[in-house]
C-alpha cells in the first residue's frame, strides 16, 4: 500500500513523497516502513514502540486513533496511509515559563 | 531565508488582523531550495483551539491531510506554517517550540497589536530529532526574487 511521507521525514526515504510498503495491518505496515527506512523509526515511535503523540496517521480519510481496531485495522493494497505530524503552538507561556527571545 | 511574494505576505498578515483578538494559522506551500524555502501559495486553516484562541492555535490533522493532498496535486510541498500572536511579540514561545515537529520548515509569526499587524518574523526548525531541535532566525525575503524592485525585510514588515 502507499504511504505518504511528510516533508520533514522525506530525508529518510530518499526524498520520496510516497513509498510502497506491504503489511496486513496499519501497525504491521508502519513497522515494515521503519524496517525499510530504519532512520524513520525514532521519528515515528517511542522507545517503547508506541507511535509518538505528535505523529498522526491517517488510514485513507480516517484518523487511526479513532478507528474501532486502531492500529490493528486490516489494510489492503488499494488503501493509503498518510503520516502527518501535528502543528500547534501559540503565544501562551509553557509550563509557567515565558521565554520569548 | 524564506522567500514569499508581496501578495502572500500581505495576505497572511491580514489574516492575523481579521482573526484578532484570536490567533490565526495557515500553511505555506512551495518548494525547498538551496537558498531556502520558497512559498508559492498560502492556505488559511482553522484554529481548533476555540477554548483559548487568543493565545493558542492548532490545525486539525484532517485539515492538514487535505492541505498536503492539495500541495501534492499542485506539485508543491508543505514548507512552513504561519500564525499570529495577538498583543504579543513576533517571537516563538516555549509552546511554539514544544509543538514544532516539522524539521526544515519555516514558522512565520506575526505580532498583531490592537488589531493591526506589526512585525512578522520567521524561524526555521533545524535539527534532526526532538532532542536536538532548535529554532533559527531566518530572513524573510518579500517579493519575487527576479524582480528588480524586490524588497528584503529583515524579519519585519
Amino acid at each position: 500500500m502507499k504511504i505518504h511521507i511528510p516533508t520533514p521525514l522525506r530525508s529518510y526515504t530518499g526524498g520520496k513523497e510516497t513509498v510502497e510498503v506491504a503489511g496486513a495491518t496499519v501497525a504491521a505496515t508502519l513497522d515494515q516502513l521503519a524496517t525499510d527506512f530504519p532512520e524513520l523509526r525514532n521519528h515515528l515511535f517511542t522507545g517503547e514502540g508506541k507511535l509518538r503523540s505528535f505523529v498522526n496517521v491517517y488510514f485513507n480519510d480516517d484518523d487511526v486513533r479513532y478507528l474501532p481496531s486502531k492500529e490493528e485495522t486490516a489494510v489492503s493494497d488499494g488503501d493509503e496511509l498518510t503520516i502527518i505530524p501535528s502543528i500547534a503552538g501559540g503565544s501562551v507561556c509553557f509550563a509557567g515559563f515565558c521565554c520569548c527571545l | 531565508m524564506i522567500h514569499i511574494s508581496d501578495e502572500d505576505f500581505i495576505a497572511l498578515r491580514a489574516h492575523g488582523e481579521e482573526t484578532y483578538p484570536h490567533e490565526c494559522c495557515g500553511v505555506l506551500l512551495g518548494k525547498s531550495e538551496a537558498s531556502g524555502n520558497r512559498v508559492h501559495l498560502i492556505v488559511r486553516a482553522g484554529n481548533t483551539r476555540t477554548d483559548s484562541a487568543h493565545n493558542r492555535y492548532n490545525i486539525a490533522p484532517q485539515e492538514l491531510v487535505r492541505i498536503q493532498r492539495q500541495a501534492r496535486g499542485l506539485g508543491f510541498d508543505i514548507v512552513g506554517f504561519y500564525h499570529s500572536h495577538p498583543d504579543h511579540p513576533a517571537q516563538w514561545s516555549q509552546t511554539d517550540f514544544a509543538e514544532a515537529h516539522w524539521f526544515g520548515c519555516s514558522y512565520l509569526i506575526t505580532s498583531v497589536e490592537q488589531g493591526r499587524a506589526i512585525t512578522t518574523n520567521s524561524f526555521l526548525l533545524t535539527g534532526t530529532s526532538e532532542e536536538t531541535k532548535t529554532f533559527q532566525n531566518e530572513q524573510v525575503i518579500v517579493g519575487a526574487p527576479a524582480a528588480p524592485a524586490m524588497a528584503a525585510h529583515k524579519g519585519e514588515a
